[in-house]
């Protein structure tokens, strides 16, 4: 495989680049004078600002990387992805949550769990998320560094030690807000970066007819209808006839229901981004105004890996193959950005992805901090201190979260089983989170019992599924079927985890129902009011005028995806 | 008083716009054989030099709204 090099002009742009996000962090320390200035950026951030940065935290290297590789593997389906498995939830959590989780005053989603069930609650949250992030944010970096190993030939270690400081750096300084802003900047970064390598991209394949043409060979050699990697639907029948290996029924369930709520409307990486918006307006704002890029975001990921997988079916050697003979997905956006772009728009290009890399760490250092100042520390190990010892401990929380993921980062290189087994660990805790907070909001006989109890059952429902059945092809073990017994064959891995979601989301919410119809209240109504649906006043928006009105936005928003759904067809 | 993101934004894209329309106009013709023929540095520094100017006018724009009239002030006896 050839690599890139690169040219004096190119270090200049990743320089410039490096000294405008430190800078931002450095402006920014003086705003820094109590906990919630941290961890809240004081709750005065602005609608679109929180709005980009929380599409921004979720844009980080394993969606860059991820659906391009998907694109180019699936074609235009992977945008179920987004048009099903984002909209419907991001508007919901705007809609219909963020009153709750704002107006409660809640500074993280596992104290809202406290504040609406118990304690108990809130530590399982608490824990497994912290212990997650640090993860997350070790696996970002060991994907960044490997690859500038791969293409540029940089120094795994350099690339870790590097991102790292940086993101350090500016977190310490600036806490929640720096990591907002530079957010915010990394986001246009990563649109202005990719957007002439999809143009360029676009044109040489002769636009979407001549890409159409192109996938139709990559189709037809894989043993599907010519149009299975330009129709987002039409396959959709039977999980023969697409080489996702899906069928639509367990889509929407499984993804744009189970899966897709449990991420954008529990996870505090993103919620936490809207929760330092200034007013109530701005924070039920802020979900809706990410989904608009969220929305168009396809065109940036997801075309890349398709023109990639396109001209290496048509020129030959477009992507190096990897050990197992396919060709490596995962390179798709590297080597478009060295095919494509000169020196100069190289460096815009990589710095694009460094950025990607860097927001999604950052998110997760953030969203650690807060959640263990505030939902471990402050209440289990030294309650009661003052503010200003609760800001220090979130400034030490951020040194110690990146030098966890620094090693959980290189623990990858050589346990990588581990981790994989501790992120399916996570998505079992995960999966059934949604239910739990759709009762919690929604129904105000849900008791605390209920809740963690619930959250249990539906945590060893997943465990349960997906130890009982297995993607076709695999062998038991870490991909399914580890109890011994295989009691149904799923056509694909992905339709395995769509399903076990689905299955945790079932078990959890049927456990919660029960189990607080049978357990005794332990909250009164005057305790859970702006907690939960039918005792907290309802949001007031007709006073403003009707475009500026949450709903308008958000029935664009719906209307918009419907139509890219029937396009893309 | 807290920084407004879109001096850093319009800042540094002002500073890529023009690094990569010089290098545009200086570089060899023979570069562009990569991009299509097209001189994609001029061109993309040009779209990048306009964002970063339109970001660094909305913040001047909102620094002078809200800057307090100095003149109201000292024009009362």
């Amino acid at each position: 495989m050839q690599r890139i090099s690169l040219g004096g002009i190119d270090y200049a742009i990743l320089i410039i680049y490096f000294v405008f996000v430190l800078g931002i962090g450095w402006a920014l320390r003086r705003v820094i004078r109590s906990s919630e200035d941290f961890f809240l950026s004081g709750r005065s951030i602005p609608a679109w600002i929180a709005g980009l940065a929380f599409i921004s935290a979720n844009l980080g290297a394993q969606e860059v990387i991820g659906m391009a590789a998907s694109g180019a593997k699936y074609g235009i389906m992977t945008s179920h992805f987004y048009w099903v498995g984002a909209m419907p939830a991001m508007v919901f959590v705007g809609l219909f949550m963020m009153p709750f989780y704002y107006g409660s005053r809640a500074r993280s989603v596992p104290e809202y769990l406290k504040l609406r069930f118990d304690e108990k609650t809130r530590a399982l949250n608490a824990i497994t998320f912290a212990v997650m992030t640090i993860f997350s944010s070790g696996i970002s970096m060991y994907a960044l560094a490997k690859l500038f190993e791969l293409v540029l030939g940089w120094s795994f270690h350099g690339s870790i030690v590097l991102s790292a400081v940086i993101v350090l750096i500016y977190i310490f300084l600036g806490g929640l807000t720096s990591a907002i802003y530079n957010e915010v900047l990394q986001f246009f970064l990563i649109v202005l970066g990719f957007l002439p390598l999809v143009l360029l991209g676009l044109k040489d394949v002769g636009g979407w007819s001549g890409l159409t043409a192109k996938l139709a060979t990559v189709a037809t050699n894989a043993g599907f209808a010519p149009g299975a990697w330009t129709h987002s639907w039409k396959y959709m029948d039977s999980p023969s006839h697409n080489p996702m290996g899906m069928e639509w029924f367990g889509l929407v369930m499984g993804l744009g229901f189970a899966l897709s709520f449990g991420y954008w409307c529990t996870d505090f990486l993103v919620v936490q981004r809207a929760m330092a918006a200034g007013s109530m307006t701005a924070a039920r704002r802020t979900p809706l105004i990410a989904a608009v890029p969220k929305m168009l975001m396809p065109a940036l990921v997801i075309l890349p890996g398709m023109l990639a997988i396109g001209l290496h079916a048509s020129r030959g050697g477009f992507l190096p193959i990897g050990a197992d003979g396919q060709p490596n997905y995962n390179l798709a956006i590297p080597m478009m950005l060295g095919h494509y772009l000169p020196s100069g728009l190289l460096g815009l290009g990589l710095t694009a992805l460094m950025a990607s890399f860097m927001s999604g760490m950052a998110g997760n250092v953030t969203a650690f901090n807060s959640v263990w100042t505030y939902d471990i520390y402050q209440t289990h190990i030294r309650p009661g201190q003052t503010d200003g010892h609760y800001l220090r401990v979130g400034h030490a929380a951020t040194v110690f979260g990146i030098l966890a993921s620094v090693l959980a980062a290189y623990s990858a290189t050589r346990f990588n089983n581990i981790l994989d087994m501790l992120q399916l660990v996570f998505s079992f805790v995960n999966g059934p989170l949604f239910a739990t907070f759709l009762l919690g909001m929604f129904w105000r006989r849900t008791t605390s019992h209920g809740a963690f109890y619930g959250l249990l059952t539906g945590t060893i429902t997943a465990a349960l599924h997906y130890g009982l059945t297995l993607p076709r092809g695999a062998v038991p073990g870490i991909k399914g079927g580890f109890l011994g017994a295989v009691l149904h064959v799923y056509p694909s891995e992905m339709a395995l985890n769509f399903w076990t979601a689905l299955f945790a989301w079932t078990g959890c919410f049927v456990a919660t129902l029960v189990i607080s119809l049978c357990t005794k209240r332990t909250k009164t109504d005057d305790e859970l009011r702006g907690l939960v649906h039918s005792l907290t006043p309802r949001q007031r928006d007709g006073d403003m005028p009707w475009y500026k009105r949450p709903v308008t936005l958000a029935v664009a928003i719906l209307v918009v995806s419907t139509l890219l759904n029937v396009i893309f067809w | 008083m807290r920084l407004d993101v879109r001096w850093p934004i319009g800042g540094m894209f002002t500073m890529f716009g023009a690094i990569l329309t010089v290098y545009g106009l200086v570089s060899n013709r023979a570069m562009y054989e990569k991009s299509l023929g097209i001189n994609v540095n001029l061109w993309w520094g040009l779209v990048l030099l306009a964002f970063g100017l339109l970001m660094l006018g909305f913040a001047y724009r909102a620094y002078r709204e809200s800057k307090p009239k100095v003149t109201d002030s000292t024009s009362t006896p």
